[in-house]
């Protein structure tokens, strides 16, 4: 394997060969437990990262290492600090005397749906999550989450019926089950948004028009021609067509 | 947080803000492209391939770091492993849990197949959960299906396959449909109108996006509805062989990624769906691609005899955050430049459109730094240019960037960087295999029962991808595959004999070739332990 050195556009010679880490900054090293377990670290790295300097390679808990896929929810407690933390290990930057372990896995429920069946409102969401019933509205969701979604706003106004609203609150979530892994009535906040979300896009927003008057002209083979007349053309009469082809103004 | 080195070159991209707010910047000629692609893109650097000695494309050109996946053996020895028990009977399996995969499996279930998915990771772990900017389909007025064939075969220099660029772009509009119908959140007008937007190398604006979690919210969407239709799902299981009959595929060698312990699938067709090898690193790039991306697929279908297609092109996204160094390589949406992004120099010069198509943007990025000197360098050494985002405020209202990019902001808020306020450093990053296993337009493989979809096949795209032409690929062919392949198991009768004959050819072909038993491959998960951890390893427990 190729040294980070040899990177395209790297400068520097001692970086991590492929997370681009500057390793060499022995002075921020801090002290993390892992599950417990002790670890000197680079204090520039996440989460993440720094269990992969102690040594860890992940088979759970790490995904698209970017904050899109949830799968990197960890708990931590920093030092002299009785509270309990939870965030992504790959956002996450590490601090000395942190305590942590990640939950890769959260048994949350989750109801099954054929969502053509189903009428939006909160009929729907409470037979199917009845749960949301028992919200305390205390709050514990909202501050856990890692994407600073309302979360218990959506579930409040899932509760109301207001899907539309639940879906546009819930929109950013990214499924990490952080939510639910802090509340005491046992929602399981984040499939509760999904449902809204597939409810209000499904049933109440407005079909696109331009999308059903195109497939009708699909079927009855409107571009069909076109496009095989296309197929067959040479690489240099389509190149012309390409770079003389007219553009639509960006904005 | 930016540095006060940082702070201070910002000043100059301030200072031709308002000059640059309305300057027309001219698209360069294909005489101009080609100049600039053979002098600065990746793919044209010869001595960074090389020919594979083994295989059903033996002679192809490959990066290195692939061909090394390629000439590797397995881990498996083919006269010992016990396959006579047959843990899971099925029509079809599906091997892929990202955006290809479950839209396979659903649709194979339609079809009254019965269906296995298994993936190496979580359902829904893949890059389909992290493509942000869109997913393209000609379903305007002003805009048709002709029009798109003809952006994705420039976009794609010509040496796209026709038969699968008609598939895409004539399945674009009832995939929009369908999705629409099982409730992915478009942004849309308050009549139902879909808000599209420019890509880099569209001639229309047919960029359907859900903000900029557009990727995520079509996987969550489809997981969902896996789930919802009871499809049974086998996570952190890793194809490890494929198995044949000697030349129809018939199953598959499973690995539970936790217990060690393997599963024998018999099953009358097979998708793979498991998506690229950004984390191979080619050349040592960073990658925007997920954890799992470790080209697992193409290993397995090539060792089954399936050929390969344009493996010597990768796409390097031009706009990969080289700053901070925590996310270094992470992508930076194209959809910033579609709403106005501009890219510049440390001057505050602009030196290309920013909708150029991707490789022709990459390249001019790294000829700016590497050529001309005209880059920035991070306080950790890495070469960048700006991407000037604050312009988006000024032209779109304030407020439009936590709007519109919310996952953008939000992933800089976290490093103290409001991009509404400061532009940027952005550098090309690896971002998606081109080529992959050859197939048909019913997704089948060179393989009888074999077939693939998604980033893990080739040829639809050409040698360069256009933006919101893979979200559209991954349904379109994931679609197809499922079809195809559950009405191919209607018709095979007989359950095929399972054996690993293919691997035993391939390892004596290897071996032929003088390749030594250095290699394993799948990889299966990537390597980022540090090298002195590894060299001090025992596997006791292996």
């Amino acid at each position: 394997m190729r040294a980070g050195a040899d990177a395209p556009g790297r400068r520097d010679a001692e970086s991590h060969w492929q997370t681009g880490d500057d390793l060499t900054m022995a002075e921020d090293m801090v002290t993390i437990h892992v599950m417990g377990k002790q670890y000197e670290v680079p204090g520039n790295l996440t989460i993440m990262k720094a269990m992969e300097y102690a040594g860890y390679q992940f088979v759970r808990g790490c995904g698209c290492r970017g904050a899109f896929c949830g799968a990197c929810g960890t708990v931590y407690r920093t030092k002299d600090d009785y509270r309990l933390k939870v965030g992504l290990a790959c956002q996450e930057m590490v601090q000395d005397g942190m305590y942590l372990s990640e939950i890769p896995f959260f048994p949350g429920n989750k109801a099954t749906y054929d969502v053509s069946e189903l009428e939006p409102g909160s009929k729907a969401v409470l037979e199917l999550y009845p749960e949301v019933f028992r919200c305390l509205a205390c709050n514990a969701c909202t501050k856990a989450c890692p994407q600073d979604i309302e979360v218990m706003e959506y579930i409040q106004a899932a509760l109301r019926g207001d899907v539309e609203k639940a879906a546009d609150l819930s929109f950013d979530c990214i499924l990490c089950g952080l939510c639910a892994s802090r509340c005491p009535a046992e929602i399981v906040q984040y499939n509760v948004g999904l449902l809204c979300r597939r409810l209000y896009s499904s049933k109440i927003a407005p079909k696109a028009p331009h999308l059903q008057k195109r497939l009708k002209e699909l079927e009855k083979g409107k571009y069909d021609k076109e496009i095989e007349k296309l197929m067959k053309a040479k690489k240099a009469e389509l190149a012309d067509l390409y770079n003389n082809r007219d553009m639509e103004p960006r904005d | 947080m930016y540095t006060p080195d940082l702070l201070e070159l910002i000043k100059r991209v301030e200072a031709t803000r308002e000059a640059r707010l309305h300057q027309e910047f001219p698209l360069l000629s294909p005489e101009d492209k080609k100049t600039l692609l053979e002098g600065f893109h990746p793919d044209y650097k010869t001595e960074i391939f090389r020919e594979l000695k083994v295989g059903p494309s033996k002679g192809q050109r490959t990066p290195d770091e692939y061909a090394d996946v390629f000439e590797a053996y397995s881990a498996v020895d083919p006269a010992k492993l016990d396959l006579s028990r047959v843990d899971h009977d099925v029509d079809v399996l599906v091997v892929g849990g990202g955006g290809a995969g479950a839209a396979a499996a659903l649709v194979a279930q339609q079809q009254g197949a019965d269906v296995l998915l298994v993936t190496k990771l979580r359902l829904g772990d893949s890059n389909t959960v992290m493509a942000q900017g869109g997913i393209q389909g000609a379903d305007k007025e002003n805009d048709s299906p002709a029009t798109h064939y003809l952006d994705v075969m420039g976009g794609g220099h010509y040496k796209n396959v026709p038969k699968l660029v008609k598939a895409l772009v004539m399945d674009a509009p009832e995939v929009l449909a369908w999705l629409e119908e099982l409730g992915v959140m478009f942004d849309k007008e308050p009549d139902g109108t879909m808000i599209t937007i420019h890509g880099g190398g569209t001639s229309r604006k047919r960029m359907h996006a859900a903000r900029d979690y557009t990727g995520g919210e079509i996987m969550k969407t489809l997981k969902d509805e896996v789930l919802n239709r009871g499809i049974p799902v086998l996570e952190f299981a890793a194809v490890y062989e494929l198995l044949t009959d000697g030349k129809k595929v018939t199953g598959a060698v499973v690995l539970n990624m936790e217990t060690h312990e393997y599963v024998v699938v018999r099953a009358k067709t097979v998708i793979l769906t498991t998506g690229g090898g950004g984390r191979l690193h080619v050349m040592g790039f960073p990658t925007t691609n997920h954890y799992g991306a470790t080209a697992d697929g193409l290993v397995l279908g090539y060792r089954a005899g399936a050929p390969l297609v344009y493996m010597d092109t990768i796409q390097y996204h031009p706009t990969g955050a080289a700053y901070p160094e925590q996310i270094l390589g992470l992508l930076v949406t194209e959809k910033v430049r579609s709403v106005g992004g501009q890219i510049t120099n440390i001057e505050g010069d602009r030196f290309v459109y920013e909708l150029e198509t991707r490789d022709v943007e990459a390249a001019a990025i790294i000829r700016e730094c590497e050529g001309r000197k005209k880059g920035v360098v991070t306080p950790s050494g890495q070469d960048a240019v700006w991407l000037d985002t604050p312009i988006i405020e000024m032209m779109h209202g304030e407020g439009t960037i936590r709007k519109r990019l919310p996952a953008m902001h939000r992933q800089y808020e976290r490093f103290g960087i409001d991009m509404a306020e400061h532009p940027i450093l952005i550098y090309p990053t690896q971002h998606y295999q081109n080529g992959g296993l050859k197939i048909d337009d019913t997704c089948e493989t060179g393989v009888k029962n074999l077939y693939a979809a998604g980033e893990v096949s080739g040829g639809v795209h050409g040698t360069n991808r256009l933006m919101g032409n893979s979200l559209l690929d991954v349904v379109v062919f994931g679609r197809r595959a499922g079809e195809a392949a559950a009405g191919r198991a209607a018709e095979v009768r007989k359950p095929g004999r399972l054996t690993l004959d293919h691997l035993s050819a391939y390892h004596a072909e290897l071996k032929e070739a003088g390749i030594r038993r250095t290699r394993v491959s799948p990889m299966l998960l990537p390597e980022y332990r540090r090298p002195e951890t590894i060299g001090k390893t025992i596997e006791v427990l292996s």
